[in-house]
């Protein structure tokens, strides 16, 4: 019986995957004819593939290299985001004046999309690199801040009464009671943030044009090598997935206590 | 003079919380409550449910505050709430991210500041002690059953030693079973400790075997107390001991006829005199 239930779990994803190559390679033969088809892809892909740490040039790298250097671009954008947005999200949750006089503006600051902050990023800090992280940080921010204020407004009565019948101080509350309280809504956040952060990061690298899977992507269709756009963007995908099942086992630690 | 004093407590709520209402109309949830209490005693305050009680365990506990009247400790008005007024709450409120000792110890290192470290977890491990949780220590409450997590209230209610210690329905939530076991061990307890208590239950034989005064509460809205009914039978009383004696019944008799009585909002049982109808 168990065996039935792993084999299904094994043959529809792959049945789901050879559809999609089917679509892709009629896409290609019929419609598309600039589009490489998947076995055309391998081919001009798989010297990064397989060798995915050499290094010839800062724009010609192993696909694993050009993902560290994207991964460390994310995790410092995420890291920036997370330090500001949760204890923003803290004040948004404790003080409804807070809330009320800065929701609009966080409401309004949300939409915005990477690819008009990179400009503004650029315009303040003149280098790339500081402008990649301030947009990765701003569009990645709001998951944390919001899910922090909902978790922190959420804080069950019982707990915050045993804080004042035991009149724990400010900081000994925040500690002991708010912020463990807090910790399953905050991981939601987090996940949710870096996820953002990562969909930023090739937007970010396209306009800078740094040394990453997005700027490798954005150079290779200026140089027509259209079969390394598609490796990009499946390397991407394949990295995002992970992340999130990472978070969320990370997440689902916190969820239980 | 009594030690624990409320005097002609009233409190009312918004009917309508949220909705701006014209008359501006308030439930009267308690009314001209008046209670005093001996240093030492078990007081049970015994009513229906939605009759208030935990409102006014929440007035004593300093949690909410009294429209009318005000609660008296040592002579000295309550203002907010206090480490000096234990609470064993209903639901438990264990932090669910401390261990039982964890859970104990917040209660001990914020009421006594001042101890030594050592002195502090001698404390805490004293009272998981005195509710035989000593092997559960390092459990998380999820890890325990309903009767474990409310000994863990019970221990942190008394590890910060106050002069008051308030319990709101303790073992309301509790199988039958359980719930005997841990009032034989409350009893056993409180005779170890000898705390001033005072406890809300809608259990009149919870109420017999723990207290020295019982108290009705009428039914809400506007509910208030009457007069005590004293159990005067020796403590540690069992549950196996009291069915066997008269006097048991006879507390149990005049309780419920108050609680009937007190229903009805008329003049309470005659033998319900102020001061007590006792029992020898």
């Amino acid at each position: 019986m168990e065996k039935r239930i792993d084999s299904t779990a094994l043959i529809l994803p792959l049945m789901g995957v050879s559809l999609v190559l089917f679509i892709w390679t009629a896409l290609s033969l019929k419609i598309a004819p600039d589009l490489p088809s998947p076995l055309k892809t391998w081919q001009e892909s798989q010297q990064y593939i397989l060798n995915p740490f050499f290094k010839d040039g800062e724009m010609n790298q192993g696909i694993l290299r050009f993902a560290f250097l994207s991964l460390v671009r994310v995790a410092k954008g995420f890291f920036l985001a997370i330090a500001i947005g949760t204890p923003l999200g803290f004040l948004l949750g404790l003080s409804p004046k807070f809330n009320q006089a800065f929701d609009p503006v966080i409401q309004v600051l949300r939409p915005i999309s990477p690819l008009a902050w990179l400009p503004l990023g650029l315009v303040i800090f003149k280098q790339s690199e500081p402008a990649a992280l301030f947009t990765i940080a701003l569009c990645a921010m709001w998951p944390t801040v919001i899910n922090t204020a909902m978790g922190v407004r959420s804080i069950s009565i019982e707990y915050l009464n045993v804080g004042r019948v035991l009149k724990l101080s400010a900081m000994k509350k925040l500690r002991k009671i708010m912020i463990p309280a807090t910790l399953p809504y905050m991981f939601t956040g987090y996940r949710l943030s870096l996820g953002m952060a990562w969909l930023v990061i090739v937007a970010a690298e396209m306009l800078t044009g740094s040394p990453g899977l997005g700027g490798f992507l954005w150079q290779e269709y200026n140089s027509l090598v259209y079969s390394h756009i598609l490796l990009s963007v499946l390397t991407i995908g394949l990295i995002g997935f992970a992340l999130d099942r990472l978070m969320s086992v990370v997440e689902r630690r916190f969820k239980t206590a | 003079m009594a030690y624990l004093e409320i005097k002609g407590v009233g409190k009312s709520f918004r009917r309508n919380a949220g909705r701006a209402s014209a008359e501006n109309a308030r439930l009267p949830v308690l009314r001209d409550v008046n209670l005093s209490i001996d240093e030492n005693e078990f007081v049970c305050i015994v009513g229906r449910s939605g009759s208030g009680k935990t409102t006014l365990i929440s007035l004593i506990a300093g949690l909410v505050e009294p429209d009318q009247g005000e609660i008296l400790l040592e002579g000295k008005p309550i203002d907010g709430p206090g480490p000096e007024r234990g609470v064993v709450f209903q639901n438990y409120s264990l932090l669910p991210w401390m261990n039982v000792f964890e859970n104990v110890y917040l209660a001990v290192d914020a009421v006594a500041p001042a101890l030594a470290e050592s002195e502090k977890r001698a404390r805490a491990e004293h009272y998981i002690r005195l509710v035989n949780l000593s092997a559960a220590m390092k459990k998380v409450p999820r890890e325990l059953s309903g009767g474990m997590r409310q000994r863990v209230a019970v221990a942190r209610g008394l590890a910060m030693e106050p002069k008051v210690l308030l319990m709101d329905e303790p073992f309301s939530a509790l199988d039958a079973l359980t719930r005997g076991t841990l009032q034989e061990e409350l009893a056993r307890i409180w005779m170890e400790t000898r705390k001033t208590v005072v406890m809300i239950t809608n259990d009149i034989d919870e109420a017999i075997l723990l207290a020295d005064s019982i108290y009705t509460l009428t039914s809400g809205p506007g509910a208030t107390l009457g007069p005590a009914v004293r159990v005067e039978t020796p403590h540690p009383r069992s549950h196996a001991q009291l069915s066997g004696e008269a006097s048991y019944h006879r507390v149990r008799r005049e309780t419920v006829g108050m609680l009937v009585g007190a229903g009805k909002d008329r003049a309470v049982h005659s033998t319900a005199q102020p001061g007590g109808a006792s029992l020898h």
